[in-house]
């Protein structure tokens, strides 16, 4: 069986799965019964400057039937007490020394208050700090939060003054608000952080009212923007992960990555690892489902690693980091086009439909005799199951006109019905890059481009 | 139980079977419908209602635009998405009935008619008026529809009912469990809102003569229906009930309809369901289908039959009732011959042969008849030419009689009569009667 246990930047837990800092590891009670459930490891949710909360803080965003498939909140650090927090942790690694308990901390930006939190949160025998410098709303306002993470110097600077009392290891917490994510990573690199972790929330307004016309939620008739998070905002977390692993900083420095941001199952959670993090936050699935969640997480993952022949977290962790790269890179001779399996096609023309009002008009509707018919063309006196089944064409791809966007293969909603076959390559491959280095005016000049498409014998219909 | 107990739980008895849709149902079934392109189901329809397009709309809680988009091709909405035999229909159709259970289409339609009915939301205007007048005999589903697409096109329309109530079957005779008599009157009401005149208790022949109507109108749709429930020409006749005025009284009267203790439903069609349904639901110890053929022919939905045996209906197939026995006015017992299959007759289905010295008895204590309707009657009257009886029309829905139109059950020759058959018949004819009157100018 696959050895789920890791060793972050000197963090040792039992699995990878880590409670991210936020509601479900707001107390003692709630931690000591995640780690009951079996999570590796909780970041505390944040402590430090005084907060009053408000009432409706969590908005949701349902799709298609499916609750919350993101979640957003104006809900603030820790409103209890420092002296409550700093001892319930103190109790909870006393009971747990096994697991990783790290402590997520915001202060005012001042050396002092940074240096006298980070001396309480290693009185309390916590084995690392998570510097919060992401929260978007309530603590960005007042200097704090994402307020820092945007700005490279201010992270680098604090970062400096924990860096002086540090004697447990720093993780510091990136923002996605930002254009570009490398810089404060490369701010926390430079300050001699021992790791990262993204993606905290995004920026969001959830929804308006249609009956009110008020924002949801209203908080008494107000709302504003708040933090998202949950399964939708996996990609972007995914994308941002890559881009530090990529980075020749950042990535060069071996900085552990603590990755966050949408991870509701086990197969989301090795897409992280497969991409740089190695270890893993959850918050949203476990406000939706709760801490047992974590059970699935490691069984999935174990079986999944032993079936790859995996033997341990770490020959996961950046294993398919090397794969990601820019569209100057993309071999432009690469071929694939779409075909239709028949046998498992359920005829409900979902592809047919994309492909003719979305995309390049390659896929037809061919009756029982060979016919290529037009949508809606049966006679309105025909009727019954028996005859709109019986009747009903078949879609079949042109693959001489199929430039293999892969829409049909997005909508089609049975299981490996649609299939992009790779073709061989009718050119030598070539990527934009080189194109743009040996032949620039091709790249720059719409005739030269269509001259070099005829030599090449690329025909776009 | 008491007597006064007794009448409400029947009343309560044959409510409507399905619950609505809550309104989180609705949305979770709504969201599992694809949204095929060119939809199976939509082409399963009789009405061809965009189906897809309906349920889209209640994903977005677009109410009102589901409901508008029903009615566009089936006025009668809220009937259909009751009684239409949907596994045979749009739901049999469904792509995801292969692997998985098809979207719970008549449901779905359900909740959107019931919204706009609950809310009162008009939906439909009269049209310009032309100035055109169009007589419909028979307000059952086909006269409605009929009815209804005119008036919004600006004809006067009047509509003839013989009995006291309109809505046809839909009214009389649809078991209250799948149809409310409330629901039919309700889609009645606004088909008058639209501005057609209902006059009940007029039936032609009778009270008034087709050449009043050609006098009066300028076109005339006839929507008669079937006829009577043939007799079985058996000795003791006079006291099997009529499996018709069995469910008329279950819908109008079920405190007062008498149930047998142990009552036999001659017959194997969905009337015949009913019928056995209303004895066991409301009171009848046993419940025994008696039918000629098997189950193999008989022509009941596989989904009714299904139905009916799990309400602890018993089957006596392959046997013909020859004699109702009683003693005073009572039924004692009902004789019957054990049959077998011979050769196919003209229905196609293999034909009953007595089998010789079979005589046995059932102990019952009422009959009930359900074995189909006649043909009907006005076909002969009004000489219009016929097809096998029924009313012949050709491709605009016109009888032999210049702009004398038909539609509903008394032109069903073939495939199964069904109310929205009836609908899409009344809707098309109502296309042919408008192009005839605007052209006539």
């Amino acid at each position: 069986m696959a050895d789920l246990s890791i060793d972050f930047a000197g963090i040792r837990s039992p699995n990878p799965f880590w409670l991210a800092s936020a509601p479900p590891s707001n107390s003692g009670m709630q931690v000591h019964r995640a780690f009951e459930a079996g999570w590796g490891g909780a970041v505390w949710k944040t402590i430090g400057a005084p907060v009053l909360n408000v009432s409706n803080r969590y908005g949701a965003w349902h799709y298609g039937g499916q609750k919350m498939v993101a979640i957003n909140n104006v809900e603030l650090i820790s409103d209890r007490p420092l002296e409550i927090n700093l001892r319930e942790i103190a109790e909870v690694k006393r009971a747990w020394p096994d697991r990783a308990v790290v402590v997520s901390a915001m202060v005012e930006s001042k050396p002092e208050t940074w240096h006298d939190i980070i001396h309480r949160i290693q009185d309390t025998g916590a084995d690392g700090i998570e510097l919060n410098y992401g929260c978007p709303h309530g603590m960005s306002e007042r200097g704090m939060g994402s307020a820092v993470g945007q700005v490279p110097e201010y992270c680098e600077q604090i970062t400096r003054w924990v860096m002086e009392v540090a004697k447990i290891p720093v993780i510091v917490k990136l923002t996605p608000n930002i254009s570009d994510i490398v810089m404060p990573a490369r701010a926390a690199v430079a300050a001699g952080a021992n790791a990262v972790s993204l993606i905290n929330t995004l920026n969001s307004i959830i929804g308006v009212d249609l009956d009110t016309l008020e924002i949801t939620p209203s908080i008494g008739g107000k709302g504003g923007h708040g933090g998202y998070a949950g399964p939708a905002v996996k990609p972007i977390a995914l994308n941002m992960l890559a881009a530090l692993g990529k980075d020749e900083v950042v990535g060069g420095s071996k900085l552990p990555i603590s990755g966050m941001g949408g991870i509701s199952t086990w197969r989301d959670a090795a897409e992280f690892l497969l991409l740089g993090a190695s270890s893993l936050q959850v918050c949203t699935a476990v406000m939706h489902y709760g801490f047992r969640i974590v059970e699935d997480l490691c069984d999935g993952m174990s079986n999944w690693m032993d079936e790859k022949g995996f033997k341990g977290v770490s020959d996961v962790v950046g294993r398919s980091l090397h794969r990601v790269s820019d569209f100057n890179n993309f071999d432009l001779s690469f071929r694939a086009v779409a075909r239709i399996d028949q046998q498992k096609c359920i005829r409900c023309n979902l592809c047919y439909v994309a492909c003719n009002d979305a995309a390049h008009q390659c896929i037809d509707l061919i009756a029982k005799d060979g016919r290529i018919v037009q949508p809606q063309s049966y006679d309105i006196q025909a009727n019954g199951r028996e005859e709109a089944v019986s009747s009903r064409p078949g879609v079949y791809v042109r693959e001489e006109d199929c430039v293999g966007c892969r829409l049909c293969y997005n909508v089609c909603p049975v299981e490996d019905c649609v299939r992009m076959i790779e073709e061989p390559s009718r050119q030598p491959s070539v990527t934009w890059g080189q194109l743009s280095e040996s032949q620039r005016e091709v790249t720059e000049d719409w005739e030269k481009m269509q001259k070099y498409r005829e030599r090449m014998g690329i025909h776009i219909h | 139980m008491t007597d006064i107990q007794q009448r409400i739980a029947r009343l309560n008895a044959l409510d409507e079977l399905l619950p609505p849709l809550t309104r989180n149902e609705a949305a979770v079934e709504a969201a599992r419908c694809l949204m095929c392109y060119d939809a199976p189901c939509t082409h399963a329809c009789p009405t061809h209602i965009d189906i897809p397009k309906f349920i889209k709309k209640i994903a977005t809680e677009n109410l009102r635009g589901s409901a508008r988009t029903i009615m566009e091709s089936n006025l009668l909405g809220a009937t259909c998405a009751r009684v239409c035999p949907v596994q045979e229909l749009c739901e049999g159709a469904c792509v995801l009935g292969s692997e998985h259970k098809p979207i719970a289409i008549g449901r779905l339609q359900r909740y959107s008619m019931d919204f706009v009915y609950a809310k009162g939301i008009d939906l439909f205007r009269p049209g310009k008026d032309t100035g055109k007048k169009v007589a419909i005999i028979g307000a059952g589903p086909a006269g409605l529809s009929c009815g209804g697409e005119l008036a919004k096109l600006g004809h006067s329309v009047t509509l003839f009912e013989k009995r006291d109530l309109p809505g046809g079957l839909s009214t009389y005779g649809i078991i209250g469990l799948r149809e409310p008599t409330e629901v039919a009157l309700a889609e009645v009401a606004m088909i008058e809102k639209l501005g057609v005149k209902v006059e009940s208790g007029k039936e032609l022949e009778k009270d008034f003569t087709m050449a009043d109507l050609q006098a009066n109108f300028d076109a005339a749709f006839l929507s008669v229906g079937l006829g009577a429930t043939p007799g079985l020409g058996i000795p003791g006749e006079e006291l099997i009930i009529d499996g018709m005025n069995y469910i008329e009284r279950s819908k109008l009267d079920a405190p007062n309809l008498v149930i047998g203790h142990n009552v036999v439903v001659i017959g194997a069609g969905n009337t015949a369901i009913d019928c056995a349904t209303i004895a066991k639901r409301l009171g009848a110890s046993q419940v025994t289908m008696v039918y000629r053929r098997t189950e193999k022919e008989m022509t009941a939905y596989a989904h009714e039959y299904d139905f009916i045996k799990r309400e602890g209906v018993r089957f006596c197939f392959l046997a013909q009732p020859v004699r109702v026995n009683a003693k005073n006015g009572t039924v004692k017992s009902l004789e019957c011959l054990q049959m077998t299959l011979g050769p196919a007759d003209a229905s196609g289905r293999p034909s009953p042969q007595p089998v010789a010295g079979s005589e046995f008895s059932l102990a019952v204590d009422q009959v009930v008849k359900a074995i189909g309707q006649q043909k009907p009657s006005l076909a002969s009257q009004l000489k219009l030419e016929n097809e096998k009886g029924f009313i012949r029309v050709n491709a605009n829905f016109e009888t032999s009689l210049p702009g004398v139109y038909a539609g509903g059950d008394c032109i069903r020759t073939r495939g199964a009569a069904s109310t929205v058959m009836a609908v899409q018949d009344g809707k098309l004819a109502a296309r042919s009667i408008h192009e005839r009157l605007v052209s006539h100018g």
